[in-house]
């Protein structure tokens, strides 16, 4: 039988892979590299901070980083379980509410027959390529006069429109939920939104999963809240706060140390929600593609 | 009965799954691009009543704004086109070899080639900033003093020389997104047949497989990654003043368009000539995503 040199997905180790794994073993290196460097600095000392030569790896890892992080706080006279809980608090909203809103619409623009789906899906087709931080001034003016001025508002509001989101939901929709299905609910005399969350929700979880961590990735390191429409310390979240405690540190070797620790806060989270969820992920990718 | 009946069909109208998000989409969105487009013709401080000015703003930045002529555009320009393709290049083909290795140590791969792409360089920037550190003591002068008969410490983040390119780099290694996912996923669901019977048709190849095969197979996630990579770039808004230490950095080394109009909207507040900036960066995006559409689209 006539075989392809392509052998995609292949099911074990063959020696003709060792060419990929030199190079991906390389790459792995160079993109891991940063990520090894920040967990080390992180547990230095300020002795190892400070050590001359530098070194790379922690020799006796400690937390003095990661406290000096949490008891900056006693100077500001707000804890920073305050700020724990209001990132917390923030990223739970801000999930949820992705979920149901992309959803929703999602399922419309894929499932509901009306006036004007041709032209809403090719908006949000387009409205991919927006770029939040490229309209940031007209974006503020806006914001700043819809009463989202020192609430917790502030913090969700700007996040909840995501077109990718949208986007990942229908194309996975398109695929995963089957016409026959809904046609066969409506002769039952199920109404559109019995169908909406007894059989397409069901269907794309995968998708669902992959836009929860997406907005988790947005809110956790959402700062344009905390900086632009809030002034309230007790309003204010956690990525904020370690960046006022970082540029507070004055000498920059200090500032590395715990800026790798509040580094570490903000990716590991991440992290792990990846790690555990990637294969949702990569099923819903590969819907992903732009007819 | 007839009023209870018209209440229920309301409640199941297609236009109530969308209204929540299509008001999100407006405020957010929508609204932002009007009022952009709206105050870059007006002089507005925020705190007067904007005026009308007429194209002024316009003439302004394209006669008179020196920093915008020649760093701004030129760096914008640069930088999206060396991240942007180099950033894509490297996704497709690490994309492709990792469909090629089995399913584990794929996963390993993929997660820890994905995991920067979480952090974003900005975040990271006062990381880069002790490994790029201008004396001895950071970690890329001790490698290169020690080990590469370097004779003294490299000023890498007050050079303009080194600025730049450094700024690149942390980019690159920031760009292995959602967009590289996509086409990983992408490859590794192309229906294997198309490969045995292209050798049976005697196609050998391996580029010609990648060209005649995979690419045309993974054209829609290939203009999702392209989309993708051009959204990427804009997360270096602010990437050359974080490297540098704040401020404006050396003789604007990597000052970007989307730096420009913060600049005058956050710290001068000239709201009506940071709009005009705004609508210009929005026209460029544009003219990328139709390249990008151009060259990957279906019906394009």
């Amino acid at each position: 039988m006539a075989k392809s040199g392509i052998t995609f997905n292949p099911d074990r180790f063959h020696k003709d892979q060792w060419r990929f794994h030199a190079f991906l073993g390389v790459v792995s290196l160079f993109m891991g590299l940063p990520i090894i460097f920040i967990v080390n600095h992180a547990f230095k000392p300020y002795s190892e901070l400070f050590a001359y030569p530098p070194k790379f790896f922690v020799r006796r890892p400690t937390f003095e980083n990661f406290l000096r992080l949490a008891t900056f706080s006693s100077e500001s006279g707000i804890p920073i379980s305050r700020y724990i809980f209001n990132s917390i608090l923030v990223t739970i909203i801000v999930i949820i509410a992705t979920i149901i809103i992309s959803s929703l619409a999602a399922f419309a623009l894929s499932k509901l027959d009306f006036k004007g789906k041709i032209a809403l899906n090719k908006i949000n087709t387009f409205s991919l390529m927006f770029v939040p931080v490229a309209v940031a001034i007209p974006r503020f003016l806006v914001l700043i006069n819809i009463g989202i001025y020192n609430t917790y508002f502030a913090h969700i509001i700007p996040l909840l429109a995501m077109p990718v989101g949208i986007f990942l939901i229908k194309q996975f929709m398109d695929t995963n939920v089957p016409k026959e299905l809904i046609e066969a609910a409506k002769i039952d005399g199920a109404g559109n939104w019995r169908i909406y969350w007894n059989i397409a929700l069901p269907l794309v979880m995968p998708a669902i999963v992959t836009v929860a961590i997406l907005a988790f990735q947005v809110s956790w390191a959402n700062m344009e809240g905390s900086s632009l429409f809030v002034d309230k310390e007790a309003l204010r979240t956690l990525p904020f706060y370690m960046s006022t405690v970082i540029s507070q540190q004055g000498n920059i070797v200090v500032t590395a140390g715990v800026g790798a620790a509040a580094q570490l806060i903000m990716f590991i989270p991440n992290l792990i929600i990846f790690i555990f969820m990637q294969n949702k992920v990569m099923a819903s990718m590969a819907q992903s593609g732009i007819k | 009965m007839q009023n209870d009946k018209g209440i229920k069909k309301a409640f199941q109208s297609p236009y109530l799954f969308i209204a929540p998000y299509a008001t999100l989409f407006i405020l957010i969105i929508a609204l932002p691009v009007l009022v952009a487009m709206v105050l870059s013709f007006t002089s507005f401080n925020t705190i007067q009543t904007p005026v009308f000015v007429g194209l002024k703003n316009y003439v302004d930045i394209f006669t008179g704004d020196t920093v915008f002529l020649q760093h701004a555009v030129s760096n914008t320009i640069l930088f999206s086109v060396i991240v942007g393709p180099i950033g894509y290049m490297m996704a497709f083909f690490l994309a492709w070899m990792l469909a090629q290795v089995p399913h584990k140590i794929r996963t390993i791969y993929a997660v820890i080639i994905y995991s920067p792409s979480i952090t974003g360089a900005v975040m990271m920037a006062f990381v880069w900033r002790i490994v790029f550190s201008g004396d001895e003591t950071g970690y890329m002068n001790n490698l290169l003093i020690n080990f590469f008969g370097v004779d003294s410490p490299i000023q890498f983040l007050q050079d303009a020389d080194y600025l730049f390119p450094i700024m690149i780099v942390v980019s690159l290694w920031g760009s292995m997104g959602l967009g590289f996912l996509a086409m990983l996923a992408g490859i590794l669901n192309i229906d294997r047949s198309l490969y045995e019977a292209a050798a049976i048709d005697g196609m050998k190849n391996r580029w010609q497989e990648i060209f005649y095969i995979t690419i045309p197979s993974i054209k829609p996630q290939m203009l999702f990654g392209a989309v993708m990579s051009i959204i990427g770039t804009f997360n270096a808004a602010g990437l050359a003043q974080a490297l540098a230490g704040g401020g404006v950095p050396p003789q604007y080394a990597g000052w970007l368009i989307v730096d420009h109009a913060n600049d005058f909207g956050f710290t001068r507040f000239e709201m009506g000539y940071a709009s005009a900036i705004t609508v210009i960066l929005l026209l460029i995006v544009l003219l990328f995503n139709k390249v990008a559409y151009k060259l990957f689209g279906e019906r394009g």
